[in-house]
């Protein structure tokens, strides 16, 4: 027990060193507190004497006798556990020492089989060295007859090579016979000075002439296609053929093909011309119309005529390029055999070919272009304008350097003008042309202008349903021309759609936008109107009565209209579809109002002059047809005054229909003919009074000219302004001072003075509503009577009563 | 410019005939013939004093009837016609006459320089141009710059070409033409041609012109619808021979080329009523005067279609005259065809404006109520043009 206790001690020490050098201090103080309890029995700090005496004074007998036999038995088994052990580790030492000595004899014999071995390798070396002594001769014998087969065989394939050459040209494989000659012309070369070979190299050459000379008459030949054009020209180069000569046969094999081409678009062009033409003459009685119907039918449409120089021409231009610069400009091979300047060379020849052919092309298309006079459907021309520029670019792009693009650009833009200048024609035509209808639908027997004579405003209502009404006219004339410049603008503005692709171009963003559409469209539309309006005035009284005066009028109001609306509408529009970003100067809005509202001032000034000479006129004649100084005493008023106020009230209407009313002077509340009986009595008698006595013979004038010291003088054609009551004044005023014109060139007799009172009163009844201020109709009938009276023989006014009373009769 | 303001004279009558003394080169002098219907017509003769800016009247009788035309002889200062109104029987008929001032005239009225209180002298009756067989006549005219001897009248439809012999105390018929056609056509003016040995005649008939051959007494040519309405008066250029003014109610003054009488050569409108009178001067062919019943008289500067040479001397004329002021720089932009000047001292229509034969820069206008009004080319425009 004892030594357990001391030899677990020094075992115990071992233990812990391990344990701190497997860093299990903690576990050890955890132990060493554990094991500090003397009486575990199984712990390494077990004090036998502490334990027997703890045990001795807690336990009973019993228990200790218990615990006595369980500490025996506990004993004894571990005695035999303990035997067993010891058995078996000596069994094993036993065995090992078994083993250790039975590894001693088996050493000892491996040995000497090594030894046996060893002597064995060097013998077998020996051996092969010898062999391969021995062998050396006949290995250099054998590898240069095996160079002398491979040589014999290629001597062997130079010889075949003639025939097999010629079996590749009959074959049709030139390709393979040319890249096989030229692998064996310099080995032919190296050895041309040896007979034999240079018997094969002739021969060679022969069949390659004769190769080159049938390649060329491919070449030549014109069915061949492109490709096999392509080829031949491919095959002719790697045979050394003069690049130049080539280029030049190419160039000039692809022409005849692409003229073929243009050929056909050359006479379709002139096939169209002379069917139309043709169709003219055989057809001259047909109505116009039906002309350009046909001819359209027959002849192929823009497009299509572009489609097929595109798909044609361009197209095959396009192909002669690639392949033209796949053959001589870009070869990969350039630097071995070809000249150092043949790229150079070959694309100037290639410019030149397709600069003229270009330029031929671009003639045939200006001039299809300029077939193209119908302004109805513009997308087509523009959609064909689109592909040929497209197209163009395509070509462009295979051939940077040439000017083809600035050319196709150049027509486009040509083309795009002259559209504009076209559409302005049309406009123009279009605004004459509804002008004539309005002609026609005035000058059509109109209800309005009689039956208005009667009660204003009823005709006009019952000419509605057969004829359209002035503001009608004028509306749809105003619309018509709105609408039109809409459908050309639109037209215009396809030139300019995003998806066209010359629409990115300067011109077409700026220049086409401000200096064509705007100034040379739409502007030159609106002068053109105030121009041909302003001519109606100038021309229409040279032949009297070739202008309707309502014409006149309708114009008037039209340009009017324009002034106060319409061209800032037009040109609204116009500055919003083409939005412009060049800013050069344009027309402005307010100089285009200006020259409207002088046109509109111009045709009203001259309506109201022509309406004023058409009825000074009919008082001419009347006062001129008439024997004033025999006449009978006045019964009637005369019919020319009851038409004189009748066209007057036909004029209003018309007026009325048109223009605003306007501003009159304030009637005095009694402008009816109480005042005129007033007037004509009290002014008309003292004037008269003088001519009674001969005596006095100045106070006549004296009196007269007194009386206008008073009165305004009275402008007959002072400017007109755009309102009823302007027009109207104008027209009276004009009127009636042609009648004191004409009254002062006749003599009239008592009943002729008469017969004047009688007329001026009715008019007096009936025309100061028409005017702004009634005493100026006051005013010029007061001169006409009094101009009368003046050149009367024999001057006795009529009574007013009975003038009042014969103006009521009728 | 003081100079430059017209000068107004008023008759007591209403008028209408005017003409200038065409004879007298030295003096400005006018014949103003009155229109009265009831009273005792009277001749005036204006004179104008240039430096002094007033006016010297002279009265003379014209006892015949009111006066509608006159015309003075380019020969003989003292003789005249007149074409008046005489009623007879309640019918009224326009007679012509040669009458001869009386001699004494010019002394007697400078010796009572009231003499309208005094009872003027009548006219001499020279010899009537009778006109029993042709109807009312509408004007008389002298063969321009002639002796004095031959006449024409124009009666209705006739033109009557008359001699005058034994110092102008007989007139004979040596030739006379009528003017066919449908319905009543009647003369209302006529120009005797200045140019091809005043062998040609043009008048107006309601809307056309007609020129016609003295020699044959056969139309030449006609201008069918020359104006839209009535033409009123002619008159020639006095250094174009081919070239013709006319002026009629459509209120527009014309000019014609009469080679090309398909339309006119230019066309003014500046009138608004009719047209009554035109008259070029009678050096400077681009001026010209027209005269309304707007009561207005317009002085139209016709440069392009004159004689003269259309914008000559230009370059000249501003080197040498670049020191000058800017005033007369002005004036001389007028170069264009131009309305110089709008005189609108009449209160009544304008019958009639002739230019003075002494002073190419002055002219008289007439007015129905009795106003002549003498006034001046615009100074600037005359130094424009002379210089």
């Amino acid at each position: 027990m004892e030594d357990e206790g001391g030899s677990a001690a020094p075992k115990r020490r071992v233990h812990g060193l391990l344990q701190l050098y497997y860093g299990l201090s903690k576990e050890e103080k955890a132990e060493q507190t554990e094991a500090a309890d003397p009486c575990d029995i199984n712990g390494p700090h077990f004090d036998p004497e502490l334990y027997l005496n703890k045990l001795r004074k807690e336990c009973s007998l019993t228990e200790l006798m218990d615990q006595e036999s369980c500490m025996v038995k506990q004993i004894r088994s571990l005695d035999s556990d303990m035997q067993t052990l010891v058995y078996e580790n000596y069994n094993k030492f036993i065995s090992a020492t078994d083993t250790i000595r039975k590894m001693k004899n088996d050493f000892k014999k491996m040995e000497d089989e090594m030894d046996c071995l060893s002597a064995n390798m060097a013998s077998i070396t020996e051996f092969s060295a010898k062999i391969s002594s021995t062998l050396q001769d006949q290995h250099t014998h054998i590898t240069k007859l095996s160079g002398v087969h491979s040589l014999v065989r290629k001597l062997q394939f130079l010889f075949e090579f003639p025939a097999w050459l010629r079996r590749c040209v009959e074959c049709g494989e030139f390709g393979r016979a040319v890249s096989a000659q030229r692998k064996a012309r310099c080995v032919l070369n190296h050895y041309n000075n040896i007979t034999s070979f240079r018997g094969i190299q002739d021969e060679c050459n022969t069949i390659m002439l004769e190769l080159t000379l049938h390649l060329r008459q491919r070449f030549s030949d014109s069915s061949a296609s492109a490709k096999e054009l392509s080829e031949c020209v491919e095959l002719l180069l790697q045979l050394d053929e003069p690049a130049e000569e080539l280029c030049d046969k190419f160039l000039s094999h692809a022409h005849s093909q692409l003229e073929v081409d243009l050929q056909g678009l050359e006479a379709e062009l002139s096939d169209s011309t002379q069917k139309l033409s043709s169709g003219l003459n055989l057809s001259p009685e047909c109505p116009s119309e039906t002309n350009p119907f046909l001819s359209l039918a027959s002849r192929m449409d823009i497009l299509e005529f572009i489609d097929r120089g595109c798909n044609e021409f361009v197209s095959n231009l396009c192909l002669v390029i690639a392949s033209y610069q796949e053959l001589f400009i870009t070869r990969p091979q350039g630097g071995d055999h070809t000249l150092k300047h043949l790229p150079q060379m070959a694309n100037q020849k290639l410019q030149q070919f397709v600069d003229a052919l270009a330029g031929r092309y671009f003639t045939l298309v200006e001039r299809r272009i300029q077939e193209e006079k119908g302004v109805g459907d513009n997308s087509l021309l523009v959609r064909a304008l689109d592909r040929f520029h497209r197209r163009l670019q395509a070509l462009s792009k295979l051939l940077p350097g040439s000017e083809v693009t600035t050319r196709g650009t150049e027509i486009v833009i040509n083309a795009a003008q002259e559209r504009i200048r076209q559409y302005l024609c049309a406009l123009q035509s279009f605004y004459m042309d509804s002008l004539t209808d309005v002609r026609q639908a005035l000058a059509a027997p109109r209800i309005t202008v009689g039956g208005a004579s009667g009660a204003l405003g009823s005709g006009s209502t019952a000419a509605k349903d057969v004829q359209p009404t002035l503001p009608e006219l004028l509306s749809s004339l105003s619309n018509s021309i709105l609408n039109q410049i809409k459908s050309v603008l639109m037209s215009v503005h396809l030139f300019t759609a995003k998806d066209i692709t010359f629409s990115n171009k300067p011109y077409f963003k700026g220049e086409f936008c401000s200096q064509g559409v705007r100034e040379g469209l739409i502007v030159s539309f609106i002068k053109f109107i105030c121009q041909s309006s302003r001519q109606f005035c100038e021309s229409a009284g040279d032949r009297s009565s070739s202008t309707p005066p309502t014409l006149l009028l309708l114009l008037s109001r039209l340009c009017l209209d324009y002034d106060t609306s319409t061209i800032s509408y037009i040109l609204t529009l116009t500055d919003e579809q083409f939005l412009t970003q060049l800013h050069s100067p344009v027309t402005t809005v307010t100089t285009l109002c200006a020259e409207a509202r002088e046109a509109a001032q111009k045709l009203l000034n001259h309506y109201v002059k022509v309406q004023g000479l058409i009825i000074s006129q009919m008082l001419r004649k009347s006062v001129e047809t008439r024997d004033w100084v025999n006449t009978i005493e006045p019964r009637n008023v005369r019919a020319v005054m009851k038409r004189v106020v009748e066209d007057t009230t036909a004029i209003d209407v018309q007026v009325g229909l048109l223009y605003e009313e306007g501003v009159r002077k304030a009637h005095s509340s009694d402008s009816s003919k109480r005042t005129f009986s007033v007037y004509s009595s009290s002014r008309q008698q003292l004037r008269y009074a003088p001519s009674y006595t001969p005596s006095a013979p100045m106070d006549t004038n004296l009196l007269s000219n007194i009386h206008k010291l008073f009165s305004e003088r009275i402008d007959i054609f002072s400017p007109v302004e755009f309102n009823k009551v302007s027009v109207m004044t104008g027209i009276v005023k004009i009127s009636l001072k042609s009648l004191v014109e004409c009254v002062r060139v006749r003599s009239f007799g008592r009943f002729g003075l008469q017969q004047v009172q009688v007329d001026c009163h009715y008019l007096q009844l009936y025309l100061w509503r028409f005017v702004s201020d009634e005493n100026l109709v006051h005013f010029l009938l007061d001169e006409i009577v009094s101009s009368t009276a003046h050149r009367c023989i024999e001057p006795v006014p009529m009574e007013q009563s009975v003038i009042e009373l014969i103006c009521e009769r009728g | 410019m003081e100079d430059d303001a017209p000068v107004i004279y008023g008759l007591e009558f209403q008028c209408r005939a005017l003409t200038a003394q065409t004879a007298e080169t030295d003096a400005i002098r006018f014949l103003v013939g009155t229109q009265s219907f009831k009273f005792d017509n009277q001749i005036h003769i204006i004179d104008f004093d240039d430096e002094n800016n007033i006016i010297n009247k002279n009265v003379l009788l014209h006892q015949a009837g009111e006066i509608w035309h006159i015309g003075a002889s380019p020969a003989d200062k003292g003789v005249l016609t007149t074409c008046y109104n005489k009623i007879s029987d309640s019918r009224v008929l326009t007679c012509a006459a040669v009458w001869r001032m009386p001699p004494e005239w010019e002394s007697g009225s400078h010796d009572s320089p009231d003499d309208s209180a005094h009872s003027p002298q009548a006219l001499q009756l020279l010899c009537h141009l009778d006109n029993t067989a042709h109807g009312n006549v509408a004007c008389v005219l002298w063969e321009p710059m002639g002796d004095g001897k031959r006449l024409i009248s124009l009666a209705e439809s006739h033109i009557v070409l008359w001699d005058l012999q034994e110092s102008s105390t007989k007139a004979t018929i040596s030739s006379s033409a009528t003017l066919e056609g449908k319905g009543q056509l009647k003369f209302t003016s006529g120009k005797w041609s200045p140019h091809h040995n005043s062998t040609q005649l043009a008048t107006a008939n309601d809307t056309a012109i007609r020129g016609w051959d003295l020699r044959s007494m056969s139309q030449i040519y006609c201008i069918e619808n020359a104006h839209g309405q009535l033409v009123r008066d002619l008159d020639f250029n006095p250094n174009k021979q081919y070239y013709l003014a006319s002026c009629g109610d459509d209120c527009k003054v014309k000019f014609w080329d009469v080679r090309h009488i398909s339309e006119p050569v230019k066309t003014l409108e500046e009138h608004s009523h009719w047209v009554w009178s035109v008259r070029y001067n009678h050096s400077h062919d681009q001026l010209l005067l027209t005269a309304s019943s707007d009561s207005r008289v317009i002085l139209s500067n016709m440069v392009s279609i004159s004689s003269e040479p259309f914008g000559h001397l230009v370059d000249d004329d501003d080197l040498s005259d670049s020191e000058e002021n800017h005033h007369e720089e002005k004036s001389k932009e007028p170069l264009q065809d131009s309305i110089i000047a709008t005189y609108e001292e009449h209160e009544d229509s304008v019958y009639a404006a002739e230019w003075s034969s002494a002073d190419p820069w002055l002219f008289a206008s007439l007015s129905y109520d009795g106003r002549l009004v003498i006034n001046r080319v615009p100074r600037a425009l005359k130094y424009r043009i002379l210089l």
